[in-house]
């Protein structure tokens, strides 16, 4: 089959991302011709400003290099501008008169700088602020003259102040309003920000107007503003002037060829212009009535385009909520969303200025709509990510001004802030990352995003509890660029573009019974998923159709194929259930045998008050298993692991509740229950609380009259008090409540969650209105629990009985 | 020179799975992959270690169960970002049967020495 022809004009970052994209997903459809009016190949545009202040090379912001294209086939025109666009003949023509044809036209031409409409600008040494060409010439200016003055007060007039002062120029920033960055900072952060700036050595000059460059033997000399009136204008000397007021969406070459421009291309939401054979995504565009000045937008554009390019046709772009980072060194300011707030948005305004803080977050209806922070940044992605959520935050308002840290999201070594840590600071305690490879890995290889910089630097890839500080060393480091994915959006993984909720409606709906099938029905995008999805659909299976969906033990994690937990060396651990951490001399006896016949070297008593035997051979283990005559402890599923208790009412002389029965009840009837990931209770027998009920997925505390449930507690990676969710009086409510909650987590949350990052999810008051409130649902929840736990066999035993020897025999050569 | 042995009926080997052959002083996984296609592969993963028949198997590559590096099975090689790789076997199927051009336990242990540095733990 012939190639379709496809052309992109403008080779910047929108453009590349979206050939990126559509390479990805249909790699063969198209014969590809970029055409760039910059003789560079695509390069990562805001990292100029690092460029221009000495901190990095043109070399590091390289993005694509020129094997890149050639790898993959794609026709490379450098330093050639598009000048005509022939619709009907559909054909495009350069400057030079070179004319290619397409059947497919991307238009990413990017913005182009305004210049302001007085006397002067055409003089030499008046510069924009756009690519590397600029870039250079301000480098060169700064090594040969003394005074530059800026003209504009935004994100691109400050980045480009700074960098000329740090190559040694004298620089005054004019600015027509009343405070710097206005469209992105309220007065009071922006006042703190002109201070910190002055004390680095800029100059500012504010509410100032001008009306002329002057110009001495063709060479800029000076600007003079308009005076006030009755008054003569001054001037200030200028060996250098940067205009820095503002960008256009470049629409020339679109207009020029009778497409419908207003202010920029205009686009539906699947990215097409008015002539469906051209489409067009970046800054050049206008998406409902808006033009993105900013990356993050312009990657979700590249998507939905190369969606629609590779014909699959069932993405939508629909807008974004942009975030600024402002990127001079040693100063921290971000700002997100509506900061002005006014009408019926409350503000909440925490201001330091000897400390030079200034935080404030604008609330509408329990949301967060904007917020602006200087100083401390640190939860800038935070409130970023709860203002795209939408979240509802009445339950965290209290906390929100203490930041996420105060909710227990510190990392290692209590750091909260990445922006105070050293390079050499490990960041990253599970594979011993530090600060410095991250933030160099993302300037080295243009990393954008948290699953970048965990593919590339391995950082946040285990257990995740330093992900906050890495989401902070990525927002510093690329500035606005930074967008954390919307949690309601979050893809299962690159397998899919759908969402965890999506799969599961799809199984629950279309009755889907095996992995293949769903996949098949889904329109995976893999042969046959990955290592993260697999798991994920195997449970949601599962959990979805018991005793009818098919169990693929290759989509298992080892552990729970082999029922026992994988050591470093090979060998497998043994720990057999001891309900509510109670056992008796025959089972120890039986212990005591089984580590002497089968020489394990190890044997521990865990933090779960039971027993685990360590180094077992995996051959050894369906005998181990025989020999113990216990049931399987679960200790490698994700599923309920132990019921801790106190000795309670029995023994102890503070005793309320026999807590230890209660413990063994409750272990009894939820035992060889699965669920997104594993689950752990306690009982106490009174409030002094022995078992430590108040950090378990559900714990249970004895009172005089009766029995106190708390949900959601983690005593993990990172702690989290668990929350009161009912009291009631018998044991047998006990069971039915414990019941209802676990199962409406094994129905709702996303594989993987504890029960904590579920209800954070779904809110408390939901939980409780679906369990607590609603007695009907909760003794059809309870009921379900029960009827996918009933004829569910010991794995243990069942092996025993006839294990596959497939699973556990080696082979000989 | 290869040293076909006959090691197992295909159907041996769970589809998207492994099974282990050991040899000398080397085990050897040989893995099921996408569209029965069988590799064969030292079961130590150029990480720590790990055991590789034990991963999850997908598209022809296996993830460690480990540390959850993701090594190609046709080559050996750990995907980016990580780097290593490990010893990859001739290795066939005819018949239904699956062959496998094992080192002779002399040379493998050379080769295993070679790649490997010794075990410290026993496994
Ligand atoms: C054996 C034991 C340590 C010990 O010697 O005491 C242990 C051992 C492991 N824990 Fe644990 N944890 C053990 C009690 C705990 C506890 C304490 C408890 O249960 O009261 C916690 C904190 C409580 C909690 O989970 O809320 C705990 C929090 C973790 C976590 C963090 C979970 C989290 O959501 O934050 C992990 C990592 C994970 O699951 O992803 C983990 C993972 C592991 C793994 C499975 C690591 C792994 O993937 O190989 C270890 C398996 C060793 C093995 O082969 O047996 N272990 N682990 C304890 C077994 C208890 C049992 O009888 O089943
Ligand atoms: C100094 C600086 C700092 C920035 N900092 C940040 C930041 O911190 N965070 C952030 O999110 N964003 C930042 N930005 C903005 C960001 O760089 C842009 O949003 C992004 O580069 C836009 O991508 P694009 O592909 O739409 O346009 P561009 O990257 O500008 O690419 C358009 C390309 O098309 C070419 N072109 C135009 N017309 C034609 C034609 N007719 N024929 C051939 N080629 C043509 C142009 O030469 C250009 O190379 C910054 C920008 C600058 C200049
Ligand atoms: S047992 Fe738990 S805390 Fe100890 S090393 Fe293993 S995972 Fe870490
Ligand atoms: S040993 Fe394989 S990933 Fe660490």
């Amino acid at each position: 089959m012939k190639k379709l022809k496809l052309v992109m004009v403008g080779n910047g970052m929108a453009g590349v991302r979206t050939l990126e994209e559509l390479l990805k997903i249909a790699p063969d459809l198209y014969d590809i011709t970029v055409f760039g009016a910059e003789p560079h190949p695509n390069y990562n545009r805001i990292l100029l400003s690092p460029v221009l202040a000495g901190e990095q090379t043109i070399k590091d912001i390289m993005l694509n290099d020129v094997d890149w294209y050639a790898q993959n086939n794609i026709t490379l025109h450098l330093g050639k501008e598009i000048t005509r666009i022939d619709r009907p003949r559909r054909t495009v023509t350069t400057a030079d008169g070179l004319q290619v044809e397409y059947d497919r036209l991307l238009l990413a031409t990017g913005s182009t700088p305004f210049m302001l409409p007085i006397p002067g600008v055409n003089l030499a040494g008046v510069l924009t602020y756009r690519d590397i060409g600029d870039t250079h010439a301000m480098i060169e200016a700064a090594a040969k003259y003394r005074h530059a003055v800026v003209i504009g007060g935004g994100l691109l007039g400050l980045e480009a102040a700074n960098g000329l002062m740090l190559r040694g120029m004298d620089v005054t920033v004019v600015h027509l309003m009343e405070w710097l960055m206005e469209r992105q900072l309220d007065r009071a952060a922006a006042k703190l920000l002109q201070q910190s700036l002055e004390a680095k050595g800029l100059k500012f000059l504010l509410q100032k107007q001008t009306a002329e460059i002057l110009g001495e033997n063709g060479r800029v000399s000076g600007v003079r503003f308009k005076p006030a009136p009755g008054k003569e204008g001054e001037t200030l000397p200028a060996d250098l002037v940067v205009m820095a007021v503002g960008i256009r969406p470049n629409v020339k070459l679109a207009e020029s060829a009778g497409l419908h421009c207003n202010r920029g291309i205009v686009v539906n939401d699947t990215m097409q212009t008015f002539d469906p054979r051209i489409y067009a995504v970046g800054e050049c565009v206008s998406h409902r009535g808006i033009a993105y000045g900013l990356v993050a937008p312009l990657f979700e554009m590249a998507k939905v385009c190369a969606n629609h390019l590779a014909h699959l046709g069932i993405a939508r772009y629909a807008g974004s909520v942009t975030s600024t980072k402002l990127k001079v060194t040693g100063v921290d300011l971000f700002s997100a969303g509506d900061f002005g707030g006014g009408g019926d948005s409350e503000e909440i305004v925490m201001s330091d200025p000897v400390a030079g803080v200034y935080k404030k977050i604008v609330i509408r209806d329990n949301k967060i709509i904007g917020s602006v922070l200087y100083g401390d940044t640190v939860d800038g992605s935070w409130y970023f990510q709860l203002l795209r959520d939408a979240k509802n935050i009445s339950e965290i308002r209290d906390h929100l001004m203490s930041g996420q840290s105060h909710l227990g999201n510190l990392g290692h070594q209590g750091q909260n802030s990445a922006s105070g840590m050293p390079d050499e600071m490990e960041v990253c305690g599970c594979n011993g990352v530090c600060k410095g490879t991250i933030a160099k890995a993302i300037k080295e290889k243009g990393l954008f995003t948290l699953e970048d910089v965990r593919k590339h630097t391995k950082a946040s890839s285990s257990c995740g509890s330093c992900t906050g500080l890495v989401e902070q060393i990525l927002a510093s480091t690329i500035g606005g660029a930074y967008a954390p994915v919307a949690a309601k959006t979050k893809t299962v993984c690159g397998c899919t573009d759908l969402t965890h909720e999506d799969v599961r409606l799809a199984i629950r709906e279309e009755k889907l019974l095996s992995i293949p099938r769903t996949m098949e029905f889904l329109n995976w995008k893999t042969p046959n998923g990955c290592a993260s999805c697999r798991p994920a659909l195997n449970y949601y299976l599962l959990s979805t159709w018991p005793h009818q969906a098919l169990d693929d033990p290759q989509s298992r994690f080892i552990n729970e194929r082999a029922h026992a937990n994988i050591q470093k060396n090979g060998t497998f651990s043994v720990v057999p259930r001891m309900f509510g951490g109670t056992t008796n001399a025959a089972e120890l006896r039986r212990i005591a045998d089984v580590v002497d016949k089968y020489k394990i070297p190890t044997v521990k008593v865990t933090g779960g008050q039971r027993i685990d035997l360590l180094g077992v051979k995996k051959e050894d283990l369906p005998r181990v298993w025989e020999d113990l005559a216990m049931p399987s402890g679960h200790a490698y599923a994700k599923a309920l692991r132990t019921v801790k208790t106190c000795v309670g009412s029995e023994w102890c002389r503070f005793g309320v509740q026999d807590s230890t029965q209660m413990g063994i009840d409750l272990e009894r009837t939820f035992w060889k229950m699965y669920a997104p990931h594993k689950v752990k209770m306690a009982v106490s027998g009174c409030p002094r609380n022995c078992a430590e009920s108040g950090i378990k997925d559900v714990g249970v505390i004895g009172v005089e009259s009766g029995w106190e449930i708390y949900v959601a507690g983690n005593g993990g990676i990172k702690t989290e008090v668990a929350q009161f969710f009912v009291k009631v009086k018998t044991a047998e409510e006990v069971l039915e409540y414990a019941g209802a909650f676990l199962q409406l987590y094994r129905e709702e949350a996303r594989y993987l969650d504890r029960t904590v990052h579920y209800v954070a999810r779904a809110g408390l008051d939901y939980v409780k209105q679906k369990v607590v409130d609603d007695a009907s649902n909760r003794k059809a929840l309870y009921g379900r629990l029960l009827y996918a736990l009933s004829g569910e066999k010991d794995p243990w035993l069942e092996r025993v009985e006839s294990a596959d020897k497939r699973e556990f025999e080696m082979l000989n050569a | 020179m290869n040293n076909w042995k006959n090691i197992c009926p295909l159907d041996a080997i769970p589809p998207l799975g492994a099974r282990v052959v050991r040899n000398g002083d080397i085990d050897i996984a040989i893995f099921r992959g996408r569209d029965d296609h069988v590799f064969a592969v030292a079961d130590r993963c150029p990480h720590k270690g790990g055991r590789l028949s034990q991963g999850i198997v997908f598209d022809n590559k296996v993830a460690c169960p480990l540390h959850n590096w993701t090594i190609c099975l046709d080559d050996g090689k750990a995907v980016a970002p990580d780097v290593g790789c490990t010893q990859t076997f001739n290795v066939k199927v005819e018949h239904g049967q699956v062959f496998l051009a094992a080192p002779n336990r002399s040379s493998s242990s050379n080769a295993a020495a070679e790649f490997f540095p010794p075990l410290k733990e026993a496994i």
